[in-house]
């Protein structure tokens, strides 16, 4: 009986390590993307804001871009976007860069709340200002 | 003045809380009657005054008093009375209102329902309960009052986040939080246990039937906030593994652990300690569970404006309370308690079994929801778990569960021969493998896991009907038996669901000017025209969709792209066209030029089986909860 209980635990651990190994995204803020800090080949998020008059449409993809009020990534998405994506507002995008260096988005997060604001999205925000002020 | 006289009744349920929770277990501890007879009177009393403090709360809301903050910031006169009622739970400070009324509403119900319980016992539920509901009326009078004044008082209130102002956050957290707080009174009943030290099948018999009850509701509120975010938050999901949603997800695991548990319990006395583990578990999740909803520390799309002191209050509340329960069980569980010795291949085994499945699971999702918070308290960078991880890890621990369904309820206590179990199962056997490669056929593509999916659903299916079919000639079957056997075949009718959407849904984002056709799983839908139409709050663009199957109309479909006066964000209201083997779902994006409108067109067959499969599962709880044991053991139970 334990030793099934064992074998079972042990492989649910096998499962969870390697789903954990191969499924985790992770922040980045566009000032470390500028730096060239952003996983190579892999999906990641970043959080920021989405750059004031940056949206432009051509049919269904969007480009923007996404800032840390120091540095500026450019992103594309094709798909549509969630009801809170809004110029001027704190965003959440998940994707990879490609070579030209603009980021493909594969998803925009959404959140229920009009005022609330991503803690990653602040987190990229306070970072790129405590860096400005330290030069 | 009538605000305050809500604040007040708070005040004074918790000083009579407290008196709930203190005088009853100190006088089942030295066997004081003169203390164990205040029990009821003092739980009576807390939910008076809880209902009137809820009753003023909503009273503010449906007299539009913008004094009040908590009313300012989640109403608006223009809101209809249906939602300005809703919004009391529509916020932090309301709906925690809403969590300790209902608690409140637990213990009576258990105080009125167990006349016929041993008195020391009754006190010592009661003083139980009487403890969380202060540990949490003090959270609510120290950090979250929602009483609280806005002087001067606004003009006008900030409205309900739209998002909000539906049918379904009426019902949705009622129903949820009833499930979440149900599990305290298997908690109390575990520590009052452990407490007496008379941890005995009448324990169990008595506590099962609230535990059934805690877990229908559960069951409910989960399904009724995924058929939510599939309706309402636009996008056609039905689960997103979000952190807030495997907050209700991981107690309902560990509770369904714990259903199974129990039913050794009582009837053949084993697993005791493994039992009260669980029901200790089982509640201290759902705590964990408002924590992390109500801290913020997750990023979730429950997430709310939120304030760190309330944080700090419910880990506190938390860690007090896990705690002390187990060191309480540590202290006084019995040592040596599987109980009657039973074989490897019994009942009690598979029952193990599939409790260890389903605790693993439970921890794998805990983990995974928890992950990214360990990595930043460790300063190792932010990162977030996705769905991926989710269905890697929870999808295969859970094949093994569905194969033991099948078996289990054919093993006989003590022990049986897995032989003759297996000669009666043989046909279930080859229904499910025919099923699992005739139904992706059919669909038209088989993939490996839609025949996974499809040859457990059947098996469980195959197996429930036999047993049936052999009840019925062996004599007339219980109500437990019978919510039993529903209540799988409401997980078989999930897995179906779960795997005819995972296979074979289509989705398409399309631009679309007015005439334009895009055809989804074999229907067309025309894009007649898109128009303006007033609502009472709010401003909407409606489309309108035809929708068509080989020419002839089959429904017509009105999505809608909504602005809200008291906010300057758009809400998506999709429109679906119902049906028993298939979902037409119509979203209208945002208009991407004068003429032109992005739209998200899906075809999801089967998926209303999803949430059926829910209301069977519930409804398979309701029977059991019905059996007439329960009723007879009111009676037997009186010395």
């Amino acid at each position: 009986m334990i030793v099934a209980a064992l074998v079972v635990i042990g492989i649910a651990a096998m499962l969870i390590l390697n789903a954990l190994n191969s499924n985790i995204a992770l922040y980045v803020t566009p000032s470390e993307v500028a730096a060239g800090k952003a996983p190579q080949g892999q999906a990641f998020r970043i959080g920021g804001m989405v750059k004031d008059g940056s949206v432009k449409r051509a049919g269904l993809t969007v480009h923007f871009v996404i800032t840390d009020l120091v540095k500026d990534i450019p992103v594309s998405y094709t798909g549509i976007l969630p009801d809170l994506f809004k110029e001027g507002k704190g965003a959440v995008i998940q994707g990879r860069l490609n070579p030209n260096g603009e980021f493909v988005a594969s998803e925009v997060l959404a959140k229920h709340d009009e005022n609330y604001m991503p803690p990653e999205a602040k987190h990229a925000l306070e970072q790129a200002q405590k860096n400005g002020s330290n030069k | 003045m009538i605000p305050e006289f809500g604040h007040y009744a708070l005040i004074l349920a918790l000083c009579i809380a407290l008196i709930q929770g203190v005088l009853p277990l100190v006088g089942a501890h030295y066997g004081r009657r003169e203390f164990l007879v205040l029990a009821r009177p003092a739980a009576q009393t807390v939910f008076m005054l809880l209902a009137t403090a809820f009753v003023i709360l909503a009273w503010s809301f449906y007299a539009n008093d913008f004094s009040v903050l908590y009313v300012a910031e989640h109403s608006n006169s223009q809101m209809p009375v249906i939602y300005r009622l809703g919004a009391v739970w529509g916020g932090h400070e309301g709906s925690l209102l809403l969590w300790i009324f209902l608690l409140s509403t637990w213990t009576i119900l258990v105080a009125q329902l167990s006349k016929a319980l041993d008195e020391f016992m009754v006190a010592r539920v009661i003083g139980v309960l009487g403890l969380v509901t202060s540990g949490l009326l003090l959270f609510v009078l120290t950090t979250s009052n929602p009483f609280e004044r806005l002087l001067p008082a606004a003009q006008d209130g900030r409205s309900l986040n739209p998002l909000l102002q539906d049918p379904g956050l009426v019902f949705h957290p009622p129903m949820l939080y009833m499930g979440y707080v149900g599990f305290s009174v298997a908690f109390a009943f575990a520590i009052a246990s452990l407490l007496s030290g008379r941890l005995d099948a009448a324990w169990a018999r008595w506590s099962r039937p609230w535990t059934t009850a805690a877990w229908v509701f559960l069951t409910l509120g989960i399904a009724l906030g995924s058929w939510w975010a599939y309706y309402e938050l636009g996008w056609g999901g039905w689960w997103f593994w979000d952190p807030v949603e495997n907050a209700s997800f991981i107690p309902w695991l560990v509770g369904t652990a714990l259903l199974h548990s129990l039913a050794v319990t009582e009837k053949r006395g084993g697993f005791k300690s493994w039992t009260v583990l669980l029901a200790i578990t089982a509640f201290s999740l759902s705590l964990l569970g408002t924590f992390l909803v109500r801290s913020g520390v997750l990023t979730s799309v429950h997430a709310f404006a939120t304030d760190p002191r309330r944080g700090i209050f419910i880990l506190i509340f938390l860690s007090l309370v896990v705690g002390s329960s187990l060191a309480l069980y540590a202290w006084r569980a019995p040592k040596n308690t599987l109980g009657g010795k039973f074989s490897l291949s019994s009942r009690e085994t598979f029952i193990l079994l599939g409790n260890v499945f389903l605790v693993v699971s439970a921890g794998s999702v805990l983990l995974g929801t928890l992950y990214p918070l360990l990595i930043d308290a460790l300063h190792l960078g932010k990162i977030s778990v996705g769905p991926p991880y989710f269905n890697s890890v929870f999808v295969p621990i859970m094949i093994p569960l569905l194969v033991l369904m099948g078996i289990g309820p054919w093993t006989h206590w003590k022990n049986t021969d897995l032989l003759t179990v297996i000669k009666r199962l043989w046909l279930a056997g080859l229904i499910a493998v025919l099923a699992g490669v005739g139904i992706p056929l059919m669909m038209g593509e088989f993939t490996w896991l839609a025949g996974l999916g499809f040859l457990l659903a059947f098996w469980v299916i195959a197996s429930g009907c036999m047993q049936i079919a052999r009840q019925a000639k062996l004599g007339k079957p219980t109500r437990s038996f019978i919510g039993m056997q529903v209540a799988h075949l409401g997980i078989a009718i999930f897995v179906i669901g779960v795997t005819m959407v995972g296979a074979y849904q289509e989705e398409k984002d399309v631009r679309m000017l007015t005439g334009d056709t895009v055809s989804v799983g074999g229907y067309q839908i025309q894009l007649v025209g898109v128009n303006k139409v007033p609502g009472p709050n709010y401003q909407a663009m409606r489309g309108t969709f035809l929708l068509t199957k080989n020419g002839s109309t089959a429904a017509t479909l009105y999505p809608e792209k909504r602005s809200y006066f008291s906010s300057t964000m758009p809400m998506t209201e999709a429109a679906i066209d119902v049906g028993l083997t298939r979902d037409i779902y119509v979203s209208l994006g945002e208009a991407i030029d004068d003429q032109a409108w992005a739209v998200r067109v899906y075809y999801k067959p089967f998926v209303d089986w999803i949430w059926g499969g829910c209301l069977f599962m519930a409804l398979g709880g309701i029977l059991a909860i019905s059996d007439k044991r329960y009723r007879m053991s009111l009676k037997r139970a009186t010395p």
